[in-house]
């Protein structure tokens, strides 16, 4: 039996019938035509499905979209704005913090809500903020300079 | 990785989903942490979820007294992070943090994670050690009972059919008391392998309280009484943490798997527990 | 008139951020899974839960009763497709035969035993798991060593022995070696199997459409062309009717440089359905059914002189092949012989590889494919060595180094290095992390009774593959370069990036040798379609071999730009400056926009001249090329747990000449990131049987950004004299220099307690255990 939900994603209001067990990542990305978040792991390890739920970073692949109903999601789709990239897109633009770019869109959210919590975070700090976020191109070096790049950028 | 179909309810108070959770194939969803993953993999297949994220009641924090009365549905993050915990009860702050990644504490609950009773969680060994007690609500009414009571087996508590976990209880902090979580993970889930926390108190250089619970090592947390006796009345020096240390494991048995064998288990359970005193005893006065 | 670019360059060298980033960066690029075709269906593959068993019994009446499920096929039905390949020819290769889906019998936890399609992908998982599969289990074998021993169970019935092939190579006198040395030391190494893991696991939608007989395999491949030859010839569509497209592929590392019989497999359901069929790999699925790394047990025995000097190497590789052969599966331990030497100059050996089957999923190429195991070995029983004789690490490598004098160096296994500077890498490497410093603070440390160790790597590795004899499918790269009428170049290039930026590396050579903008370049692959056949990316191959296809049409280009140059401006005394014409008397120029318009305009010709500016070059490497480097690892052990830490990690390689810093050190970083996770954490973990204990990242250890250290990363350039970009390839070189520096840095740490060697993952247990073990 499906259930209607209501769900304000990137600012934009969406109403749908879902099945309560359709998880929120494949809701996001095929219902919503969001392609962000990507699906990486099946035991919610490796944070590639990384999106903010009502301001807290969490993983789309271990939450139903029922859940979600009144709340406010924000993807990678959804942080630059109006065109301008966020800061944390930018720096790992300049610091080349992804190679494959499969994982980046939840580290980039991830890494989002460190700034957010921690304005400057040291290397153990930002390490440690991102153990629920695998990469297996980067060797995590130039990820580690962008989070600490784009904390200074924010914090200007 | 596709659970199998059930049926949805949020209810919007305590009574409603106690009342839909007399349903026998009725479960509770509070983070989700735990019990989506299990269902992706099909090893859980409610019928029924009722979530709780609605109900206000299950969210607060607030001290009563001596104690601090912890809804079950706060987050592992809203523990590791306000200041009513960290001051009060920082133990509890410091396991809260160590749980997970930061996207499973921006969800977990301390409640969903107590019902759920994983031998290898991270709660088990602060809750050991702080004596922290466990409120449940089911259709007879409120109960209440020590965390240690309330865990039975490997993924076994006390709840009664249609009981619901709804607070955690635990003491606000004597000034003077040295605490410490020590933790060796799993290296791939990060699960604790072996969880140690050590409540310590002095008095006239003199070991006066200690508090040891341990997760991770068996099939459930203990309280290592055994090295809480040998701490109590001495002076902590290094050999005596050692020896109060060694003695850990005895009588349990640890399990083994692919990460860690019972020996080496047992090895780590020793180790952070002399860690864990060592890190504690400063505070301690 | 001159062709080549003598100016400073503009673009290469320097550190520039990526063309391909800001698709990423915003969630917009294409993956195989973001793909949504109009009526596309999902494929759900039934897999076998045990590793050894035979199919008694399959009912799918459950699962076709589901709504929305439109098929379900198994074994039986296969009457137009042929099997997995293997692309490699060895005298005595058996090869078994290796269905699409299980043939009565099962070989490896996680074999396709049915599939079923449905029109959404949850109810094709809830059809999958109603698929009703009645197995006979048998005895199967993981151990490749212990399958080699009379009494293992048979893999095959049909070989007993578990034997998958033989390769030997020897050269030299090494029987006379051995026997006048002065010191043999010996050691038996493992060198488990690691999984790829890229963070995109596999992905394949095919797309059959009647009318036309035509086929198109979107497939998250590195390999797009070869891809498309080996899967029509398998499916017998004719070649040229099959199209296959490589969308962003995230990551692949070599698991993706092959041929799976779910690729296979989706184009025969959409011909069979007449839809389109996604299937996408789940990771559980990754670690049951896509080709692992490494799978070694190792025999070295080294013999030596008193002063250091290697006489004789010897050397006996089990490597473990799985249940069947993939593509390229017994190719990989062969590389290991050619790269057995290392950096050494010692010609004399014999080595012998025996492929063991077991029953696990086949093991094929892994960032190295080959090369990290030689490296690993031979880097291993020199410090075995060093040790025996009392004499310093480093001291033992230079004292065997081949000397830059001696480049060209014919190798005994039949490689020509092309150039290197061994001595003087590892003397950077040795100064930058304080070597004789870090000596005494050893000495101290271990007086305080602190495990600390320094170990050191130094490996040489063929890259650049290659040349076409030493490859199965053809080592030479394609690239046509267009000019366009707006002067705008496009690039089209057989390689198949994955991660590796070759979008903005190439786009830097292009604008530099074509004197345009770095904006006004796009390089373009993955589709068989648009880009001419190429080889694809693996190997440190893309801008060795396809960088220096692309460079050379460029230059075919230039010269016919001189020539309208030259018609243009009505002089033949002219020569190129940074993307003009120039008259030399004169100063009057033209750009390659204005020609380009020209050219396609074709109001006049030069003499012998075509219209337009597009060419195509098809360039066959004379050899591979060699990167080389040291890498010293700094370690403290905790002697109560048998943690590792590493302290410092100095990495310094030469990879040629460096197009993007930026990129370079990126993949170093990746690799040593892969080679800290093979020495410390990776493995995976079957039972005796095959069954698979370590199947999801809760139990299979990915390394996390606070599980590796800051790498400091130095460079020297010795430009490779093999093609005209002197680059020489930098994808695999972390993952070659890192297990050996690791491990010969815990061996270190605990040599004083008697260790000589401990094999990968070190786990805190299994260090803690010899540590517990050599007290005792």
């Amino acid at each position: 039996m499906k259930h209607p939900i209501t769900v304000t994603v990137n600012g934009n209001k969406h109403t749908a019938e879902v099945e309560p067990r359709r998880l929120l990542i494949h809701f996001l990305r095929d219902t919503l035509f969001l392609t962000g978040p990507h699906s990486g792991c099946e035991t919610s390890l490796c944070g590639a499905c990384t999106v903010a739920l009502d301001g807290l970073a969490v993983k789309s692949c271990a939450v139903f979209a029922v859940q979600c109903d009144g709340r406010d999601i924000v993807t990678i789709e959804g942080i630059a704005n109006k065109g301008s990239l966020h800061s944390v897109q930018q720096c790992f633009w300049e610091e080349h913090g992804l190679q494959c770019g499969f994982c980046t869109p939840g580290m980039i959210m991830a890494s989002r809500q460190l700034i957010e919590r921690n304005p400057d975070p040291t290397d153990t700090e930002i390490r440690h903020a991102l153990e629920g976020n695998l990469c297996r191109c980067t060797g995590y070096q130039h990820i580690v300079t962008a989070v600490r790049a784009a904390a200074a950028l924010e914090r200007k | 990785m596709i659970p199998q179909e059930f049926e949805y309810a949020a209810p919007a108070t305590l009574q409603a989903a106690l009342e839909l959770l007399a349903d026998p194939g009725a479960r509770p969803l509070a983070g989700g942490m735990s019990l989506v993953p299990l269902m992706k993999l099909r090893l859980a297949a409610p019928e029924k979820l009722v979530d709780l994220r609605l109900i206000s009641s299950l969210k607060s924090i607030r001290r009563e007294g001596a104690v601090l009365h912890i809804g079950a549905m706060v987050t592992h993050y809203e523990l590791e992070s306000a200041p009513l915990i960290r001051q009060e009860c920082p133990l509890l702050a410091a396991a809260a943090a160590a749980i997970g990644d930061v996207q499973i504490r921006n969800s977990g609950t301390i409640g969903g994670s107590v019902a759920h009773a994983d031998p290898a969680a991270d709660y088990p060994a602060a809750l050991l050690a702080l004596e922290a007690r466990v409120q449940l609500t089911g259709p007879t009414g409120e109960r209440e009972m020590t965390f240690e009571d309330f865990v039975l087996d490997t993924f076994t508590t006390a709840l009664e059919p249609g009981e619901l976990v709804t607070a955690i209880v635990v003491p606000i902090e004597a000034p003077g008391t040295g605490v410490h979580y020590q933790k060796h993970p799993q290296p791939a889930s990060g699960f604790p392998m072996v969880g140690v926390a050590v409540r310590v108190r002095r008095e006239n250089g003199l070991i006066s309280f200690a508090r040891v619970g341990v997760t991770g090592l068996s099939g459930k947390g203990y309280r290592a009484r055994a090295v809480e006796e040998r701490l109590i009345g001495g002076a902590a020096s290094d050999v005596e943490i050692k020896e109060a240390a060694s003695v850990v494991a005895a009588g349990v048995e640890a399990s083994a798997d692919i990460h860690a064998s019972a020996v080496y288990r047992a090895q780590l359970a020793r180790v952070a527990t002399v860690r864990a005193i060592r890190a504690s005893l400063p505070h301690a006065h | 008139m001159s062709t080549v670019t003598t100016e400073t360059p503009t673009y290469v060298g320097k550190r520039i951020k990526r063309k391909e980033d800001p698709r990423m960066i915003t969630g917009t690029a294409t993956y195989l899974d973001d793909i949504k075709l109009p009526n596309m269906h999902f494929a759900a593959i039934v897999r076998s839960p045990y590793a050894a068993a035979r199919v008694d019994r399959i009912d799918a009446a459950a699962a076709l009763a589901l709504p929305g499920v439109v098929a379900v096929f198994t074994g039986a039905d296969l009457d137009d497709v042929g099997n997995v390949p293997c692309g490699v020819t060895l005298p005595g290769l058996r090869i078994p035969p290796h269905a699409i889906l299980a043939q009565g019998r099962v070989y490896f936890a996680g074999h396709p035993v049915a599939v079923v399609v449905a029109n959404d992908p949850y109810r094709a998982r809830d059809a999958a798991e109603l698929v009703e599969v009645d197995y006979t289990p048998q005895p199967g074998i993981a151990d490749p060593e212990k399958a080699l021993e009379p009494g293992a169970p048979a893999v095959h019935p049909e070989w007993p022995d578990n034997v998958a092939f033989v390769h030997k190579q020897e050269n030299g006198d090494v029987d006379i070696a051995f026997a006048e040395a002065e010191v043999i030391v010996k050691q038996r190494m493992l060198q488990p199997r690691v999984v790829a893991n890229p963070m995109e696991a596999r992905g394949a939608i095919g797309d059959y459409r009647s009318a036309e007989g035509t086929l198109t395999l979107h497939s998250s491949t590195q390999i797009p062309h070869l891809l498309r030859s080996i899967a029509a010839a398998v499916l017998g569509v004719p070649e040229h009717k099959m199209r296959v497209i490589a969308p962003e592929v995230g990551g692949g590392f070599g698991c993706k440089a092959d041929v799976y019989a779910e690729e296979l497999l989706v184009c025969f359901l959409s011909r069979k359905l007449g839809k389109p069929v996604k299937w996408v790999e789940g990771r559980r699925e990754h670690f049951q059914a896509t080709s692992q790394g490494r799978g070694h047990v190792d025999y070295y025995e080294l013999a030596a002189k008193k002063d250091g000097t290697i006489l004789g190497i010897k050397l006996k590789i089990i490597q473990d092949i799985g249940s069947h052969q993939q593509l390229t599966t017994p190719l990989i331990p062969t590389l290991s012989v050619l790269m057995l030497p290392g950096l050494y100059r010692c010609k004399t050996f014999r080595a012998e590889v025996v492929g063991a089957f077991t029953n696990c999923f086949p093991t094929d190429a892994y960032r190295g494919a080959g090369r990290p195991e030689a490296t690993y070995g031979i880097e291993r029983i020199v410090d075995c060595l060093a040790v025996e004789l009392g004499m310093d690490a480093a001291e033992i490598r230079l004292k065997n180094f081949i000397e830059p004098q001696e480049f060209p160096f014919a190798t005994g296994t039949g490689l020509i290095y092309d150039s290197g500077s061994y001595a003087a890498t590892l003397g950077i490497a040795l100064d930058t992390v304080g070597y004789a410093a870090l000596r005494e603070e050893q000495r101290a440390a271990r007086a305080a009774g602190r495990l600390m160790g320094i170990g050191i790597a130094t490996y040489g590795e063929i890259c650049g593959f290659g040349p076409s004899p030493y490859t199965p499918a053809g080592g030479w790269e394609s690239a046509t370069v267009r000019i366009e009428p707006s002067g705008q170049v496009t690039v089209h290039t057989g390689i198949s990036p994955h991660g590796q930026g070759e979008e903005t590396t190439f786009a830097q050579i292009a604008a530099d040798e074509l004197g345009v903008s770095m904006d006004d370049v796009v390089i373009v692959h993955g589709d068989t379609a648009i880009v001419q056949y190429g080889i694809g990316t693996f190997g440190s191959r893309g801008t060795a071999v396809g960088g220096t296809a692309m460079f050379l049409a460029i230059e075919e280009l230039k010269k016919k730009i001189m020539k309208y140059g030259a018609m243009l401006l009505e002089t033949e005394d002219v020569q190129w400056v940074a993307g003009r014409v120039v008259c030399n008397k004169t100063g009057a120029s033209v750009t390659v926009a204005q020609i380009a318009a020209a050219s396609y305009r074709a109001l006049k010709l030069p003499p012998g001249s075509e219209p337009g500016l597009v060419a195509t070059s098809f360039w066959e490497p004379a050899n591979f090329t060699f990167p080389f480097g040291a890498h010293i690892v700094v370690t403290d052990v905790d002697p109560d747990t048998g943690d590792v830490k590493i302290t410092r990690y100095v990495a310094v390689d030469d990879c040629g000449k460096i197009i993007n810093p930026l990129i370079v050190a990126g993949q170093i970083h990746g690799g040593i990131a892969q080679g800290i996770g093979q020495a410390l954490y990776e493995q995976m973990v079957y039972d005796e049987n095959g069954q698979i204990l370590s199947g999801e990242f809760t139990d299979y250890v990915m390394p996390k950004a606070a599980n590796i250290p800051f790498i400091e990363s130095h460079h020297t350039e010795t430009p490779s004299p093999v093609n005209p970009l002197g680059v020489k390839g930098v994808g695999e070189a972390g993952a070659i220099g890192a297990p050996p520096a690791i491990v010969n840095s815990v061996v270190d740490a605990l040599s004083h307690l008697g260790i000589r060697h401990l094999d990968m993952p070190l786990t805190p247990e299994k260090v803690w255990t010899a540590i517990q073990g050599s007290r005792a």
